[in-house]
Formats: structure tokens, sequence, C-alpha cells
């Protein structure tokens, strides 16, 4: 008998014990991919009840893809993929500037630096909300309006404990001698920078790449307090008055969902190893 | 000498980006909205100091104690049920075997998808008449129609429905991660010794779980209160308030009623009550370690 697991289900042989898994992970698919599956399905059917959901598809059809552009749907997918173009690049970078500040120099007020992400980590961005939408509306000092930009969508994701902590808990790994190496052949700071620890942490790269990129698409708050005109708006919060569009049909809706849900989702499975890998790490850190 | 000195310089050249864009998008608003919670803010007028009274408004508003209450069930019962729901998942789908790795994969897809995307599928699965896709289920085993989302009695606990579905797969990777940790020898004991299942779980795998049972736990306490997308766009607070939450009601209050005074107020009050579950569980830990 072995014991690889607690339950010790695996050791189970025999019809009974295999027609038992079948149905209960079964079951399982079903609960917890069946409506992400009924949305696939309904978006490619032509669905009128606004009530009801197709999991069988009597015939398929990309009529729902043709009316969403008419309801610019198509231009919210952009704003979307603007946002989080540009917010994940500015997130990767500094975030991989501020790690490397962390792993590998030492300083005067690093404890702080370091409390001072951590307090951002443990702070609920919701509770927030509103006295940023005045700071985006007048930037202290700055005195610029960022209301209705990218750039208001943009910059408050911009910094991320979650990803500056993972980076420069990776980046500690790195052998220091490949470093004391690179200097001793007479590179300088950027050189080794660039040459010996960016390509070392790739695979860094891909779990704070992976996780930016769902947080960042997963923003609802944020754009919604910076995008008043229809014309800023992220897929996500257009979605609620795509809903109230008398003349849009469910139809329209659920292939804007579907659009909406897509990104991550396939960020999500192509990106699986590294996306378990943060979601542990980030678990324990906290 | 220069040459330190030159290495501290390129420290904070490389943190600047960082601690910037923190100072500007996270503290300067923390600041900002406890300065407010002092003000009647009016926009054009100038705002009036008027002390206590935003906090007094809001601790007296019976649709705000509605809120932090139904905030609280909310947060209270989504954590237990993904909590028990993510457990049982995980100990069914624990193995190395190959076909386990893709239940694992597709039981987790809840997790990353699109909040505002995911909430627009429930709302349509939750329709109350009786066509409605979790009505027809509950039809087949000849359950009555519920009215989910619109009544009072239920929306709530639909909006949890919904969050457990999320949730579960969430921390049902965590325990995987956990339960990948415990010593096989021990279980092998358990066996030389003629423990049952329920008891090696008992003795075993419930107590090896313990510290990652925390973090979730802790992970809860500050996600917990904030709730806000998946109520906003499932019911809005609605049937009759019956499931607004703390969020929905600041939201509402500052930018559809323009009272943003009351609103940093709420958000205050609401910073302070995750600090205070989160250093509650904290010290639950602290106590349970000992």
């Amino acid at each position: 008998m072995r014991f690889d697991t607690a339950l010790g289900l695996e050791a189970r042989k025999g019809p009974l014990a295999t027609l038992g898994k079948i149905v209960m992970y079964g079951a399982m698919l079903v609960v917890f991919t069946g409506p992400l599956f009924g949305l696939l399905v309904s978006a490619f059917s032509p669905t009128l009840d606004p009530t009801a959901f197709t999991l069988w598809p009597d015939e398929l059809t990309l009529e729902n893809f043709a009316q969403a552009g008419e309801k610019n749907v198509y231009l919210y997918l952009l704003n979307s993929f603007v946002v989080v173009g540009f917010g994940l690049l500015l997130q990767l970078v500094v975030s991989v500037f501020a790690a490397y500040a962390l792993a590998r120099k030492k300083f005067r007020g690093m404890t702080f630096v370091l409390l001072i992400m951590l307090t951002t980590m443990m702070l609920p961005e919701e509770i927030i909300a509103i006295p940023l939408s005045l700071v985006l509306a007048d930037l202290p000092l700055l005195h610029v309006n960022l209301i209705d930009t990218y750039l208001g969508m943009i910059l408050p994701v911009g910094a991320w404990g979650f990803s500056i902590l993972v980076m420069t808990e990776f980046m500690k790994e790195v052998p220091i001698e490949l470093e004391e190496a690179a200097r001793i052949d007479g590179a300088g700071e950027l050189r080794t920078f660039f040459t010996i620890i960016l390509p070392l942490c790739r695979p860094a790269l891909g779990v704070i790449g992976v996780f930016g990129f769902t947080m960042i698409w997963d923003q609802y708050l944020l754009p919604l307090i910076v995008a008043n005109e229809s014309d800023h708006w992220t897929l996500p919060i257009a979605l609620r008055s795509l809903r109230s569009d008398e003349e849009a049909g469910i139809g329209v809706l659920l292939a804007a969902s579907l659009l909406a849900l897509l990104p991550s989702v396939i960020a999500f499975l192509a990106f699986q190893r590294q996306f378990m890998r943060g979601l542990t790490s980030g678990a324990v850190k906290g | 000498m220069t040459h330190s000195r030159r290495g501290t310089a390129v420290v904070w050249l490389l943190l600047a980006p960082a601690l910037l864009l923190f100072l500007y998008f996270k503290f300067i608003p923390m600041g900002l909205g406890l300065w407010k919670s002092f003000f009647k803010v009016q926009p054009f007028l100038g705002d009036e100091w008027v002390g206590l009274d935003n906090y007094r408004a809001i601790m007296a508003d019976d649709a705000f104690v509605g809120a932090v209450w139904h905030s609280l069930l909310l947060a209270v019962g989504t954590t237990a049920g993904s909590l028990a729901l993510g457990l049982g998942l995980a100990l069914l789908i624990e193995g190395p075997a190959r076909y386990l790795w893709f239940v694992r994969a597709a039981v987790f897809l809840p997790v990353v998808t699109t909040m505002a995307a995911v909430a627009e599928v429930w709302r349509i699965m939750y329709h109350p008449a009786d066509t409605g896709l979790l009505n027809t289920i509950l039809g087949w085993i000849a359950i009555d129609p519920q009215p989910f989302l619109a009544s009072e009695h239920s929306s709530l606990w639909s909006i949890m429905g919904m969050n457990v579905w999320r949730g579960a797969p969430y921390d049902m990777m965590i325990i995987l991660a956990g339960l990948v940790g415990i010593d096989r020898t021990l279980y092998e004991a358990a066996a030389v010794d003629g423990a049952t299942t329920w008891r090696r779980l008992r003795h075993i795998t419930l107590p090896a779980l313990r510290p990652v049972f925390w973090i979730l736990f802790t992970l809860a306490a500050i996600r917990g209160l904030r709730v806000f997308v998946e109520v906003y766009v499932l019911t809005n607070g609605g049937p009759n308030g019956s499931s607004e939450v703390i969020m929905t009601l600041i939201y509402k209050l500052g930018f559809q009623r323009g009272e943003l005074g009351v609103a940093s107020a709420g958000g205050v009050v609401l910073f302070a009550a995750t600090l205070v579950l989160t250093v509650a569980v904290q010290l639950m830990r602290r106590r349970q370690a000992r």
C-alpha cells in the first residue's frame, strides 16, 4: 500500500471506485467550469431570451460579436489592452528597479522601505477610492488632472508591493559571485544589471508578469472613478451599461463578457507554472 | 567615500519610481481621506471644518450600520464556505496523477476570471423565474423556483454563493501546497497502527495544515470587508438595501450624492475595522501557536 495522499483515493482501484471517481471529478468540472462553458456557448448562440443560458448550441453564429462592434465593445476592449499593456510595462520596470535595490544593496532606511511595501499590501485599495479620485483630479504639486485619461488608470497600478517583494526574493537567490565576476571584468553598474541580473530573473518576470496582468485586467473601481466618459471605459466597467442597454440585447452582453474574461484565462493557461509558483510564494508572504 | 555616496544615490534612484507612485496613489490618498473626513466637503464653496460630525452622522446612519453587518456576514460566510469547500476539494484532488493535474487546473479557472464578467454570468444564472438556469436545475430535483438576487432574504446568500465558487479553488490551491509538505512516513506509521482514514485526517493532516489555515484567515481578514465589485454588479446593494455593503454605500455617498466628507469618514472606519480584524486574527494565531 502507498501513502501518497491524505485520503489515499488513488490507491483505490476497481470498477466501482473508478466509476465513483469519474462521477466526482465530473461533478467538480461541471460546477466550476460549467458557468464559463455556458458563457462560451451562449456568446456564439443566437440568444433572444434574456433569462436563459444556452448550454448546448443549436446553431453557432458570430452575430453577437458583430453587434458588439456597433456598441463600441471593441473600443472598450482596446482601452483595456492599452491600460493593461502600459500598466504592466510600468509595473515590471518599477518592480525590477526597486527589487534590485532591495535585494542587492545595503543601505540605511531599507527596513523602512520594506515596511512601506508591506503597508501598501495590507491596505485594501478600495478604502482609498474616494480620496484617490480627488488626488487624480488634481495631483498635489503637479496640478494635473488625470480624470478621463489613460494615465489615470495606468499610474496607480504602476507600483505593486506584491510584485516588488516576489522579485526581491528571487534576486536574492542569484549568486553574488556572478555580479562580482562581471565587475572585475570591468562591467559597470548598468551593464551588470542588464547582462547578468536581468536574464537570470526571467522566470520571476514570468511570475510577476502573469500576476500583474490579471491584477490590472481585473481592475474595476479604478477605471470606474477615472473614466467618466464612455470613450475611456475599459471592458469590465462597460458591461454594466451594456446590460441596461435595451437595444443591445443579451447577446452583446454575453459576447462582451466573454471578451472581458478570456485574456486573463488565456494568460493563466499559458503561464500556469509561473502562476502556481507566485500563488504559493505570495500567500506565504501574505 | 565618494563611491559609497554614489552607491546610495543609485539605490534611491532605483527605488524612486516605486516610492513616488506609492506616495501619490496610496499614502497621499490615505492622508487626504483622513483629513477630509473632518470636513463638510463642498466643491465650490470651500471645505468647512465639522470635527467629528461626519463620524457621528455615519455611525447614526442605519444604512451604514446595516452595511457593516452585511459586509461582516458576507466576509465570514465567504471565508468559512471557501475554506470548507476548498479543503474538501484539495483532499479529493490531491495526488500526482496526470488527470488530477487537469482537474486541478480546470477547477482553478474561476479564480483567474474577471470578476465583472463572471458576475454578469451569475446574474443570468440566478434569474428568478423558473426558466433561469439554476432554477431549472432545482426543478429537476423538485425544488420550487428561488428568487435568489431578487429577494431581500436571499440576495446576500446568493452573492455569497458566487464568492465561494470563486474563492474555494483559491483556498484549494494553497491547501494543496500545504498537503505536499506533510511527512508521508506519518501516514505510513498511522496505517501500521491501524488508524482509520478519518483518524489519520483528524490527527495528522489537519494539524499539519494549521499554518496554511492561518494564512488563509489572514488574507480573508484583509480582503473580507472590502467587497465591492461583486455586490455592485449583482445587486448594487438591493433589493431594498438587503445586500448593501460598506463599499457600495461609500461609493454611493461619495460619487452619487457628493457627500465626500461623510464617505471619507466611512473609508476611515472601514480601514480601522480591517486593521482590528487583521490584528485579531494575528493575536488568535499567536495564542494558538503557544
